[in-house]
């Protein structure tokens, strides 16, 4: 491990990015300005200000000597910033931290964020809102407004990165004895996120007073990580790595490579097995997000090509405008959204469900007027089908674009559909979860229909020998019609579900024409098995080269292995078997 | 036996083509240069570059209907050919560059400097000389086609799984060359083009010569296309297209006969690519986009598949309607050129070539009717035989 000049060494750039990604999104939370963020260039200026924040540090312990918090008076501390410079500012910011009292929290984040100011008739210190010309001021600790100031009656009190980093380990103090649980928990998250000694002793006050279960053992964890940057004995620290290599996940192997360098030479053991322990549990983390990220993408294919499925696979005909069936069943959704929007805002978290059985309604229809218009002239020729319905494609693609305009329409995620869980070391949102669950259903629903219903019955009986179904008393061209209008319909709920996910523009459904014939040809023509595995393999195959090759040369790849593996099997993986499959 | 080949190929119609073109290559740039610009005879200069452009797809479009209309396979991929012929021409012109770009390395292109490279891949070697840039407009496309071919057509790969596999190769060709690690200039691709040959790619006699080599080089594919399909090989062709197990059955190796096929319609393509580049000063990847590809399918459609006049009539008029909507009502041309595809493949399935000659060939049988009536005694026998023609 490197030497302890560079204060995180071993960290590889995936981590040190992860590390960087929370760390702005912590600060984001903490209202924290984009340019006030923590930049690895950063890095260095807070290395040579490790001095002073030691004595921040000893400030922090002094006051902590005492055991109950001082509520002492933190107006004068907040008032003696207006003159003070940055070492002078940093010392102070430790005094009022010291105080313990939460009421300074907003006059922190508005010093961080620049919005502090002093006047100067009277160097009082104010948060300081922009109000018509002038400002508004506000009292930086009742909150109460102090009424107007010109703008040249006021100075802002400047701040720097080292400034801001150490008004967060101020806060993340302060904010750790907050009466409100949820506070503490994001407190005690931060300090686990980016550590340091000087918490040290704040975190196990508070862990002394903490009562909440769930609070307490992050806490724990937090103290953990802090245990190990400062000069605590060998065993505490030793329990320290022990609970950290419990934690697990990328940011305890950063946390522990960086201080790898600077560890005791008796723990060098215990961290190196630790690091290995949550190096091996990541990999096998990794895979499984890998894995999951393949079949989500899988059953995005699944959704895209599993109309396609039913109009190539069952009737053969090659429908270049199933792209735009999805795309219609997206505008669809944005349609119904719209109308919610204005009529009944309260049924927003339905909009998905009632849009639905519209865009299936909408595609349907679109897809039985193709049919009777088209496609019916057609039947035997499959390479003008092509060529028709790609005619037809143009002219949808057209139509929503002289209706919509050209640029991607908003369609908003309902509540259910925001927002991610932890399974472990992975991260699940909610939206893929439910649109692998919704790709599964419909598949489900779809063999259901073929294999139960009346409908599919006689849908099997058409494509299996037209004439004699014929001679049975079916109406042929209906069944016909009818699976084209069913093909359609499924591409326009696959539009609904897309439509949470992808860019709902005119152009929505080419990116997929291609992907959803690779799949159904793939899996295997006229076979709704075959592509439901062509899809998921498909999709986890393409994430599996991801990481290794990029997304686009993956993308490549993935087509280049299909062509191959179509000179292999040209019927595809599941091919329908007998004499009847060569024209 | 090369003479007979050719002679063959002379039929009446093909005749008269080629005589059009050559006419057109000498007469247009004629027009161009040696008429004053206020004369009634001027053709403007862009105009010579837009015709140049759409003989180019008309080239592109005879090579399509080459493996379409005679061997049977859609190929939705011919705009890669096209494309990477474009790609080898765009190249050598990159090369004549020299120190005139913008960062002014006398070696590497432009593109190449901002991406910090250090020396010129070994792929781009040889395009500074013109004999090799040209090769390879026939050797990159042709040999793409003949490894895809050989596997495609052995394995008996056919029909729409083929188009679909062709789709997917251009597809593959257009992320590949989108990326800024394969050297071709990524996302803009190849431009600012400086000079061919020593003359400047932007005067007005250069895009004349240009203009004239589209028209020869249209010409003379017509010529090869035509002897090769009224050639013995070209009846097999049309048996490999209307059914293939038979001749396969016939001992006749189909592979092949399909494999050659592709890969001369796929040169012609690349050819179609090289002169289509400096005409229009810039090749990117967006001429690998699958709908490109398809668009020519439709070209050859309109015009007449399985005719060699049909699709360089198709492409022409296609492409004049393009323009002409796209100034005028660009809001409309998607719906024609949608409308285009269905009610060509619904009401014209020969394209309009095909059905004027089905029409003449109608005509021709009712009047030998006709004189048939008139004349039952004499005249029935020569009118039978005229009939059953």
């Amino acid at each position: 491990m490197g030497p302890r000049s560079d204060p995180l060494p071993a960290l590889n750039e995936v981590g040190e990015r992860e590390l960087r990604r929370r760390r702005q999104s912590f600060f984001r939370s903490q209202g924290f300005r984009r340019g006030g963020t923590f930049r690895p260039a950063d890095r260095g200026e807070i290395m040579t200000l490790k001095s002073l924040l030691q004595a921040f540090l000893a400030c922090l312990i002094l006051s902590f000597a005492a055991p109950s918090f001082a509520q002492s008076d933190p107006k004068p501390l907040i008032d003696a910033l207006a003159k003070a410079d940055f070492n002078e500012a940093e010392k102070l910011l430790g005094q009022i931290a010291a105080s313990g009292d939460a009421r300074v929290v907003p006059a922190l984040n508005a010093f961080a964020e620049g919005d502090l100011y002093f006047r100067k008739s009277d160097n009082l210190v104010f948060i300081a809102k922009t109000a018509g010309s002038g400002f508004e001021l506000i009292d930086p600790l009742t909150g109460a407004s102090a009424g107007q100031a010109a703008k040249n009656a006021v100075t802002k009190i400047k701040v720097n990165n080292n400034l801001r980093r150490v008004i967060r380990s101020a806060m993340g103090g302060l904010t750790l004895l907050s009466a409100d649980r949820a506070v503490r928990l994001q407190a005690a998250d931060a300090v686990l996120r980016s550590p340091s000694p000087e918490n040290l002793d704040l975190v196990e006050a508070a862990l002394a007073k903490e009562t909440d279960k769930e609070v307490k053992a992050r806490m724990e964890e937090a103290r953990a990580v802090s245990v190990l940057s400062s000069d605590r004995s060998i065993d505490e620290k030793r329990g320290a790595i022990e609970t950290i290599k419990n934690l697990g996940g990328r940011n305890s192997l950063g946390i522990l490579n960086s201080v790898s360098g600077s560890i005791d030479a008796g723990l060098k053991g215990d961290l190196d097995a630790a690091i290995a322990a949550i190096e091996s549990e990541q990999q096998l983390w990794d895979m499984a997000q890998n894995v999951w990220y393949g079949l989500s993408l899988g059953s995005v294919l699944l959704l895209a090509a599993i109309g396609l499925a039913i109009t190539f696979g069952v009737m053969g005909i090659i429908n270049m405008a199933h792209g735009e069936m999805v795309m219609l069943g997206a505008y669809s959704t944005f349609v119904v959204q719209d109308v919610i929007r204005d009529n009944a805002p309260n049924l927003f978290d339905w909009s998905l469900a009632i849009a639905l059985p519209v865009a299936f309604l909408v595609t349907g229809a679109v897809g039985l007027v193709i049919e009777r218009g088209v496609i019916r002239f057609l039947y035997g020729r499959p390479l003008e089908t092509l060529l028709a319905t790609w005619g037809v494609s143009l002219i949808l693609q057209q139509t929503i674009r002289s209706i919509f305009g050209p640029t991607n329409q908003e369609v908003g995620n309902p509540s259910w559909m925001s927002g991610s869980f932890p399974v472990g070391g992975m991260t699940i949102t909610w939206n893929r979860m439910w649109i692998i669950l919704f790709s599964m259903s419909i598949f489900v629903a779809l063999l259901v229909l073929l294999k139960k219903s009346a409908f599919g019955l006689n849908m099997r009986a058409v494509t299996q020998n037209r004439r004699m179904a014929s001679s049975m008393g079916i109406k042929t061209p209906w069944v016909d019609a009818f699976t084209f209008a069913l093909g359609s319909g499924i591409a326009g709920i696959a539009g609904v579900a897309l439509s949470q996910i992808d860019n709902v523009s005119p152009n929505l459904g080419q990116s997929y024409i291609i992907d959803s014939f690779m799949v159904v040809v793939f899996g295997g023509v006229g076979n709704l098995w075959g592509t439901l595995v062509g899809a998921l393999s498909l999709g986890v195959l393409n994430k599996f080269l991801e990481p290794s090759v990029g997304a686009v040369l993956g993308k490549i790849l993935v087509l280049v292995l299909i062509i191959l593996f179509i000179q292999k099997r040209p019927r595809g993986l599941f091919a329908l078997k007998g004499r009847a499959v060569e024209a | 036996m090369i003479s007979g080949f050719v002679f063959r190929a002379l039929e009446g119609k093909i005749v008269v083509a080629i005589a059009i073109l050559l006419v057109i290559a000498i007469l247009v740039p004629a027009l161009n240069l040696l008429t004053p610009p206020d004369s009634a005879l001027h053709i403007p200069t862009y105009a010579v570059s837009l015709f140049g452009k759409y003989l180019c797809y008309a080239l592109l479009a005879l090579a399509l209907d080459l493996v379409w209309g005679y061997c049977g396979i859609l190929s939705l991929g011919h705009g890669a050919f096209f494309a990477l012929g474009g790609y080898a021409m765009g190249m050598y012109l990159m090369r004549q560059i020299g120190s005139r770009g913008v960062y002014g390395n006398p070696v590497l292109p432009d593109f190449m400097v901002f991406l910090n490279w250090k020396e010129l891949p070994w792929f781009w070697h040889g395009f500074d000389w013109f004999v090799f840039a040209m090769a390879m407009v026939l050797v990159v496309p042709g040999l793409l086609a003949f490894i895809f071919g050989w596997f495609a057509f052995r394995s008996r790969v056919n029909g729409v799984y083929l188009s679909i596999i062709t789709q997917a190769m251009t597809y593959a060709l257009l992320l590949a060359f989108f990326r800024n690690d394969m050297g071709f200039g990524g996302n803009n691709g190849l431009t600012d083009f400086k000079d061919i040959l020593g003359f400047p790619v932007q005067a007005d006699g250069t895009r004349a010569v240009l203009f004239a080599m589209s028209a020869i080089m249209l010409a003379f594919c017509l010529l090869i296309a035509s002897a090769i399909v009224r050639s013995k090989f070209g009846k097999v062709l049309v048996g490999v297209r209307d059914a293939e197990s038979r001749v396969r059955f016939l001992g006749f190796r189909v592979e092949n006969i399909k494999l050659f096929t592709f890969v001369v319609s796929a040169m012609m393509a690349g050819i179609a690519g090289a002169l289509f580049v400096p005409q229009v000063g810039i090749i990117n990847p967006g001429e690998f986009a699958p709908a490109n590809s398809i668009e020519v399918v439709v070209w050859t459609a309109v015009g007449g598949r399985g005719t060699l006049i049909g699709p360089i009539i198709g492409a022409v008029l296609v492409n004049a309607g393009k323009s002409f909507f796209t100034g005028a009502f660009p809001e409309i041309w998607l719906y024609a050129l949608g409308g285009l595809f269905i009610a060509v493949t619904l009401f014209l399935p020969k394209g309009i070539v095909g059905t004027v000659q089905h029409g003449l060939k109608a005509r021709k049988a009712m009047k030998a009717a006709v004189e048939a009536e008139k004349g039952r005694d004499e005249a029935a026998p020569v009118a039978q035989a005229q009939a059953a023609e």
